[in-house]
């Protein structure tokens, strides 16, 4: 196993530096200055001769690859236009927003997804069968924008429940450490605080999660059908066991390896899905930055904060893979 | 009935692509998606004619009126009748959905032929690009393209297109591996067929039952990533009724006018699940083995 978990980190690296690379040409081999990009139609020769030097524009494509890939090595994305911090800890500061939420919306996506999932395929064509797939059907069709939209209408704006945007409310006593305000807020046994952040993140995870969580539920329901329809469930019955026993331990350890995959999938379009939901519910993580530098024309931001999504991305497959063999002893890795 | 004509129903009958075709007709939910498209079809050919108002005409008297007998699906900020913007936006959606599709078609099956049939390093350095490729989760990756070409609906195309090469090449490149080996390919060669010859004529037609499930489900993500782009400002361009960037304009209006964000989403749904549904019956049609995968 440790051998295996070695070869598939050795595996990531062509695989890392094929991203770096795609990026970089996405910037500089576009037909287009980037600095004339940056600053707009109207900007002087000066500044535009300026913006070239700072950003090694002037070099050939070579060289500034070659930069490019040192400064990575040493973990440095350059510098944010718009403020002139290092965009590595611009993307710092803003990840564990993201985090947050998508740990809340995955989290209520398995929390839900699953459960119905197996409701559904015990109880194949009941009424609950049926609305299930219809939800998780609409939920994959569904822009998610669209959805957290939706959500501010109703739960915020018409009936008041949730705060339709932002992580905390104004005026409240709460100083930050690890940017994950959850946790920071238990540290600091600062439970109005925490209230309030709990209450700030329902709209915006379930948002996030509803779409993942359809999937999931459809997946689970097939997943369980296929193993309920096998050999060994019937024995299991036949063997006198009670019906809670053969689902959960027979039925459902034999279904899981396609339900990880498809939460380990959904991780990602969860990530896409952050770029959206955080743009609406005003959410101060990564993607509403992402989506704010594109605006700002804020390349070495756009640079940075898509390779570090696709680095999470990779590294979130790697763990889903490695996981099978967690829940399935008979996957052997080499 | 003369022998010819009969000869003729036979051939018919035992042609697996009539035998799909059949079994698509008896799909619930495939009739149900087709049934989706050609509405939407019509819809928009028929636009000039269906469109109760003229989708770009503004009436500042007539801002955010509520949906009534007049404007049935309510008015915009500036006073656009909804269902006349939703109609046209119908064209948007489907030319996006199409040209970028086919545009993912051409250079997925392309690459995808090229690896699976010439293999070793071609193979090699094909499959591990859209290995690459597909370690960006795939919205994000049509956002950087978008943001450096700059925001128009051409370049969304052309993004969502990219982003979707790298399924079509697999796929592609599976189906040819699993039959480059087999007798017939073996024998085609024997009596000199060139290598054209043998992709065209018999490697592209065992791949074509996937292919078409996964274009018709692709066009579906391809109308959903479109109306996200332009959300974002990053696709179609005011006045441009497409159905994503009328949503983008309706944020600012929720608590007043909450149809103005209801209406475009449903179109967005309903457009979506059409395709969807397609391409699950067509599944079920085209390989009973894939049902449920």
């Amino acid at each position: 196993m440790i051998n295996y978990i070695i070869k598939r980190l050795l595996a990531l690296i062509p695989i890392l530096i094929g991203v770096a690379v795609i990026v970089f040409l996405i910037v500089h081999l576009i037909p287009g200055d980037p600095a004339q990009t940056m600053l707009g139609e109207r900007a002087t020769d000066e500044a535009l001769q300026r913006l070239r030097e700072q950003m090694g524009l002037n070099d050939p494509l070579p060289v500034q690859f070659w930069r490019y890939v040192k400064d990575l090595l040493r973990g440095d994305l350059g510098r944010s236009i718009m403020s002139n911090n290092p965009v590595s800890a611009e993307l710092a500061q803003r990840f564990p927003a993201t985090l947050e939420l998508s740990f809340f919306a995955i989290m209520f996506a398995v929390l839900v997804g699953i459960p119905a999932g197996i409701f559904a395929s015990i109880n194949q064509n009941s009424w609950f069968d049926n609305l299930s797939m219809l939800i998780a059907l609409m939920g994959v069709s569904m822009p998610i924008f669209w959805l957290g939209l939706m959500f501010i209408w109703l739960f915020a704006v018409e009936l008041g429940w949730f705060p339709p945007s932002s992580r905390i409310g104004v005026g409240l006593d709460f100083t930050p450490i690890t940017n994950l305000y959850v946790i920071d807020s238990i540290l600091q046994l600062n439970f109005s605080a925490l209230k309030d952040i709990l209450h700030h993140l329902v709209l915006p995870a379930v948002a996030l999660g509803t779409i993942p969580m359809a999937i999931i539920a459809r997946m689970t329901r097939s997943s369980m059908l296929e193993v309920l329809r096998k050999d060994f469930i019937r024995t299991a019955y036949a063997k006198g066991l009670k019906r809670k026993v053969v689902i959960f331990k027979h039925a459902l350890k034999n279904a899981m390896v396609p339900i990880i995959t498809v939460v380990g999938l959904q991780f990602g379009v969860l990530l896409g899905g952050a770029v959206m939901t955080e743009t609406i519910f005003s959410w101060p993580g990564l993607g509403k930055y992402l989506v704010d530098a594109i605006y700002a024309r804020d390349f070495p931001i756009v640079q940075g904060g898509i390779l570090f999504f696709a680095g999470v991305f990779v590294i979130v497959n790697l763990i889903v893979d490695l996981s099978y063999a967690l829940v399935d002893p008979r996957i052997q890795y080499e | 009935m003369s022998d010819s004509k009969k000869n003729k129903v036979m051939k018919k009958n035992t042609n697996p692509w009539f035998e799909a075709w059949r079994r698509l007709l008896q799909s619930k939910i495939g009739i149900a998606g087709l049934g989706i498209i050609i509405f939407l079809i019509l819809v928009a050919v028929l636009a000039p004619v269906l469109a109760p108002y003229n989708p770009f005409e503004q009436n500042i008297l007539a801002r955010y009126k509520a949906p009534s007998s007049e404007h049935l699906l309510g008015t915009d900020e500036m006073g656009r009748d909804i269902l006349s913007r939703i109609i046209y936006g119908s064209r948007i959606s489907l030319q996006v959905g199409l040209v970028s599709v086919s545009l993912a078609l051409v250079f997925g099956v392309g690459f995808g032929l090229l690896a699976g049939y010439y293999g070793g390093k071609i193979d090699m350095v094909i499959m591990r690009f859209m290995d690459i490729m597909l370690a960006f989760p795939s919205i994000l990756l049509a956002i950087g393209i978008v943001a450096i070409l700059g925001p128009q609906l051409k370049n969304a195309m052309l993004a969502i297109g990219i982003i979707n090469v790298p399924r079509f090449a697999r796929i592609v490149r599976s189906s040819v591996l699993s039959i480059k080996e087999s007798e017939y390919i073996s024998a085609a060669k024997a009596l000199g067929a060139g290598d054209l010859r043998i992709v065209f004529k018999h490697l592209l037609p065992n791949a074509m039952a996937p292919l078409i499930v996964q274009t018709t489900l692709s066009i579906a993500t391809a109308i959903l990533e479109a109306a996200a782009l332009s959300f974002l400002g990053l696709g179609a361009q005011p006045p441009s009724p497409e159905w994503g960037a009328m949503l983008s304009d309706a944020r600012s209006s929720l608590q007043r006018a909450p149809w103005v964000a209801t209406f475009p989403g449903l179109a967005i749904i309903f457009g979506v699940l059409g395709f969807n549904l397609l391409g699950d019956g067509l599944r079920d049609a085209l390989d009973p083995k894939m049902k449920n995968v």
